[in-house]
């Protein structure tokens, strides 16, 4: 079994995620479900056509039956259950798929026409995907120009990458191994060379690899971050100790739950720091006046970037 | 019926006889007429589009390498040339083709002899609708000549939005387009509701216009939507305002939401009329009376219904929320219903019936196997989970193939040899119709179904180039296509021979119930000497032994 999911199947690929496994197996059950069907209706086209074929020109129907309610409610209902288990099936599955665990490994993805950029928390960067193995992972990922996806055909992974706001897609692998990973979101000329890898290591080997070889001199993105905060005008308003300026202080900001003037709750999470930078009337916290600049066109998205994993440290 | 056999005797000038001259074509007010030309538009579009698809096959025959001399192999065009290719055959495909066909041209030509009318409600209409279609083509193809669109035919922001070339005059054909489709379903509402002959009840109305009647709904009412759509990315384009692109403080996603709510209805815009030519098929040519008359027709309308509801099963993974995803799955799934108890009822259909295996029947259980395919692997993409996987793969292009063309497409051609007798009075030659069929039958398979694992093991659509693991897919494939254009080559042979020297038919060459086997083939100009009064259903066909059905 093991190896013959590493090697893939007819159908699918090797299964190199913790959830592949389950994608492949609701994948196995549809399939036999459609060649259970496909088998019963062609069959039937086959035999009737066979059984009831015009032998002479003037033969006639045997049977005229327009109707039968029995079998028509049996071939409504019974599609209908099968397709509803298929759903609840596959909602559950996708769940998993769609939220990464707490304390996931977060990389930051940037894709761009035509490259995939990846910024680890210390801030190597890398144009290959390098992960530990039986960590999960979280990718958060932005493009800096069109559409691109993300697809890891071997982790069932995909998602697409969108400019001017965050997608995320986790997933952990299980073996060291190398995975292909296509863009399958149309980007113009280069769509179709668009490709990077995953490169799974061991977990002391990543740590190893991750400090020595990656690190090309920029800056991490919290260190630009806390600088930002004073050279883009932030710490003029926003305390990072809890005290309360014209606005709210930054400190254990991220993850709480926030309440809005209009009644509205969010959950502090990347999308909605971008959106209270970029377009700060959207969602105004409760208790504090309107007065947050928009930084929409004065701020880089690496610019943002950088103050929202700032802005993470500040537990 | 009682008219059946009344006009065989005589043969009066026909429609097609009954002006001369091109003009007497050109601005002819006969539904007739319209619908035929609507016909040689259409198999016109269904070339060129047919050109390019083999194109864009040929050039995935082989992978474009580097070898290690340093010559470059396996490209025929440039990824430029390749991106215009797939996304003018879509383009040409989905709305110079698939959307006018079957209702443009058949639903024309029928509609008002099924129900017993002289013409549709609006004559004049139908013709701008000709000439709104001619003009629309002719924006596409002046903006192909003029460099050409890279864009998908799906048009996203913010590629469209940004790109060179003459995304507006392209978007603005198919706005264009748009409006001729509005202009025929409005027509065919108003004519079903107001023109049916006495005694032509609902109940008794063909199920192709219960179809056709669903179609039209959602063409009357979706289509302004994605001409709002393309107006807007045009002024995006033209005038750079943000409504898209995210640099101009747009939202791209937005534009998806706009497109897939047009262009999931669409999908039944193309699949149903396909749906309704199948109930004449499978009853006509196997004499027998269709099973689940009501079942069908209200299918069609919970289509027309509930498609308005599921786009967002195309944006799976384009950042939606879960929950989103979550609704739009089970309506999904809702809508998959009626489809299966239409299949299911076709089949039924057959039971017990004397079914001559013509060219007719052939394309109809072709439809039935190859649509019942495209319907099963729906099911991967209606479900969260597997969608994740398979979005945007060739599983994808697969599947939507197995629909449209195994579908909508072998319906069309199945109804071509359906109503070609009625439409031009002469018989084509069956024997070659027959290895057509087959032909097409073993072509389209060889070419799709290996698309179906190339996409679930990975490969991603709109590919210029891809991984040599899938080559041997991809050379199937193309072989496939080979066989495809054979034969349609055949088909076009025989088809030109039946119009000058095929043998000439009766009023009614396949015995079948409806109306428009009631007046002569071809048709008089005014199709009824006098409205006929109709006293039966469209499938009251006789049992074995004399009785009737109830
Ligand atoms: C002129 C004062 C002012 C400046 C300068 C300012 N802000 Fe704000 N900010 C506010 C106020 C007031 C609020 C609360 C009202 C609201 O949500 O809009 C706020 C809210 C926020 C929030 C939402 C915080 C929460 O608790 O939900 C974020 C994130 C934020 N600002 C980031 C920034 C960043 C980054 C900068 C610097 C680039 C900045 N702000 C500069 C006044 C300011
Ligand atoms: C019968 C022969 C046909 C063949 C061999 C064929 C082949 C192809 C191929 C190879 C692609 C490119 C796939 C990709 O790279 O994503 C494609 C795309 C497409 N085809 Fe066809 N096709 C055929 C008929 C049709 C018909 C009748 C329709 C009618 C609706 C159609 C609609 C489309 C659409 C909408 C696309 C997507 C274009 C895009 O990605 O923008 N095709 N087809
Ligand atoms: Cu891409
Ligand atoms: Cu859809």
């Amino acid at each position: 079994m093991a190896s013959e999911t590493a090697q893939g199947s007819f159908w699918m690929p090797p299964e190199a995620s913790t959830f592949a496994g389950d994608v492949d197996a609701l994948f196995d059950f549809i399939y036999w479900l459609n060649v259970f069907f496909f088998v019963a209706i062609t069959g039937a086209v086959v035999y009737f056509a066979i059984k009831y074929r015009r032998k002479s020109d003037d033969q006639l129907a045997t049977s005229q039956v327009g109707h039968n309610t029995l079998i028509e409610a049996a071939w409504t209902f019974i599609p209908l259950l099968i397709v509803i288990a298929i759903f609840v099936w596959g909602f559950r599955v996708f769940l998993n798929q769609s939220v990464a665990p707490d304390g996931a490994y977060e990389v930051k993805v940037t894709a761009k026409a035509y490259l995939w950029q990846y910024t680890y928390p210390n801030g190597a960067v890398t144009g290959e995907l390098f992960v530990p193995e039986d960590t999960p992972v979280k990718l958060v990922m932005s493009s800096e120009d069109l559409l691109h996806s993300f697809f890891v055909p071997d982790f069932r992974v995909k998602s697409d990458v969108v400019p001017g706001r965050y997608t995320t897609v986790w997933f952990e692998a299980p073996d060291p191994g190398e995975h292909v990973v296509f863009c399958t979101e149309y980007c113009g000329a280069g769509h179709s060379g668009m490709m990077s890898k995953v490169i799974v290591l061991p977990k002391d080997e990543f740590q190893e690899r991750l400090e020595k070889d990656f690190i090309d001199g920029d800056i991490p993105p919290a260190e630009m971050g806390a600088k930002l905060y004073t050279s883009a005008g932030c710490s003029a308003c926003h305390s990072i100790n809890g005290t309360r300026l014209v606005g709210p202080s930054w400190k254990g900001l991220f993850g709480t739950e926030r309440k809005f003037a209009d009644g509205s709750t969010a959950k502090v999470d990347e999308n909605y720091l971008r959106e209270s930078i970029l377009q700060p009337m959207n969602k105004v916290v409760e208790g504090y006046p309107p007065s947050m600049p928009s930084y929409q066109g004065q701020l880089k998205d690496v610019q943002i970037d950088a103050l929202i994993a700032y802005i993470k440290t500040l537990k | 019926m009682a008219t059946t056999e009344t006009l065989d005797h005589a043969q009066e000038v026909s429609y097609l006889g009954a002006k001369k001259g091109i003009m007497s074509w050109l601005v002819t007010i006969d539904h007739k007429r319209i619908g035929v030309m609507y016909l040689a538009s259409v198999l016109a579009t269904f070339t060129l589009g047919g050109i390019l698809a083999l194109l864009v096959r040929a050039e995935l025959w082989a992978p474009n390498i580097t070898t290690e001399a340093g010559e470059a192999v396996g490209a025929l065009f440039s990824a430029d040339v390749y991106n215009r290719l797939f996304t003018l055959h879509g383009l040409v495909m989905v709305f110079l083709f698939i959307i006018p066909s079957v209702p443009a041209a058949f639903g024309n030509f029928v509609l008002p002899l099924m129900i017993g009318a002289k013409d549709v409600a609006f004559p004049r209409l139908n013709l701008a609708s000709y000439y709104v279609y001619v003009i629309g083509t002719v924006m596409a193809l002046y903006a192909t000549i003029a460099g050409g669109v890279d864009t998908g035919w799906t048009f996203y922001t913010p590629y469209s939005a940004s790109v060179s070339g003459p995304v507006v005059m392209m978007v603005m054909a198919a706005f264009v387009l748009g409006f001729s489709s509005i202009f025929t379903g409005l027509n065919f509402i108003v004519t079903i509701h107001k023109m049916r002959a006495p005694g032509m009840t609902w109940q008794r109305l063909p199920l192709f216009l219960w179809a056709i009647y669903a179609t039209s709904i959602i063409q009357v009412m979706a289509t302004p939507v994605l001409g709002i759509t393309l107006c807007l990315l045009a002024m995006e384009r033209a005038m750079g305002v943000g409504i898209f692109d995210p640099a101009l403080g747009g939202d791209p996603v937005l534009f998806q939401h706009f497109f897939w709510f047009y262009s999931h209805p669409a999908v039944y815009i193309m699949i149903l009329p396909g749906m309704g030519i199948m109930s004449e098929l499978v009853t006509v040519h196997a004499r027998k009376t269709i099973f689940g008359y009501r079942a069908i027709a209200l299918s069609s309308i919970a289509i027309a219904v509930i498609s308005f509801l599921v786009w967002g099963h195309h944006m799976f993974v384009s950042g939606q929320s879960v929950y989103a995803g979550m609704i739009f799955s089970f309506l999904t799934f809702l809508v998959a219903i009626p489809s299966a108890i239409k299949v299911l009822n076709w089949v039924a259909t057959l039971y017990g019936g004397s079914i001559q295996l013509n060219a007719p029947m052939l394309w109809a259980m072709s439809f039935l196997i190859l649509f019942t395919i495209g319907g099963l692997t729906g099911i991967f993409l209606g479900t969260l989970a597997t969608d994740v996987h398979l979005h945007d793969t060739y599983f994808v292009v697969a599947h939507f193939h197995y629909v449209m063309v195994g579908g909508t497409v072998v319906a069309f051609f199945g109804a071509l040899h359906h109503w070609w007798p009625k439409m031009f009075g002469r018989m084509y030659n069956e024997f070659w119709a027959n290895i057509s069929a087959v032909l097409f039958f073993i072509g389209f398979n060889v070419t799709f179904f290996p698309q179906f694992i190339m996409g679930s093991q990975g490969m991603p659509r709109r590919y210029y180039n891809y991984v040599e693991e899938f080559e041997v897919f991809h050379k199937i494939s193309t072989s496939g296509t080979w066989l495809i254009g054979l034969s349609f080559i055949i088909m076009a042979v025989y088809l030109i021979q039946s119009l000058r020297k095929g043998e000439k038919v009766s009023a009614n060459p396949w015995g079948a119930r409806s109306l428009e086997w009631a007046t002569q083939s071809p048709p008089i100009e005014h199709n009824f000497h006098e409205i006929p009064t109709v006293t039966e259903g469209p499938y009251d066909f006789p049992k074995a032994g004399g009785k009737k059905a109830h």
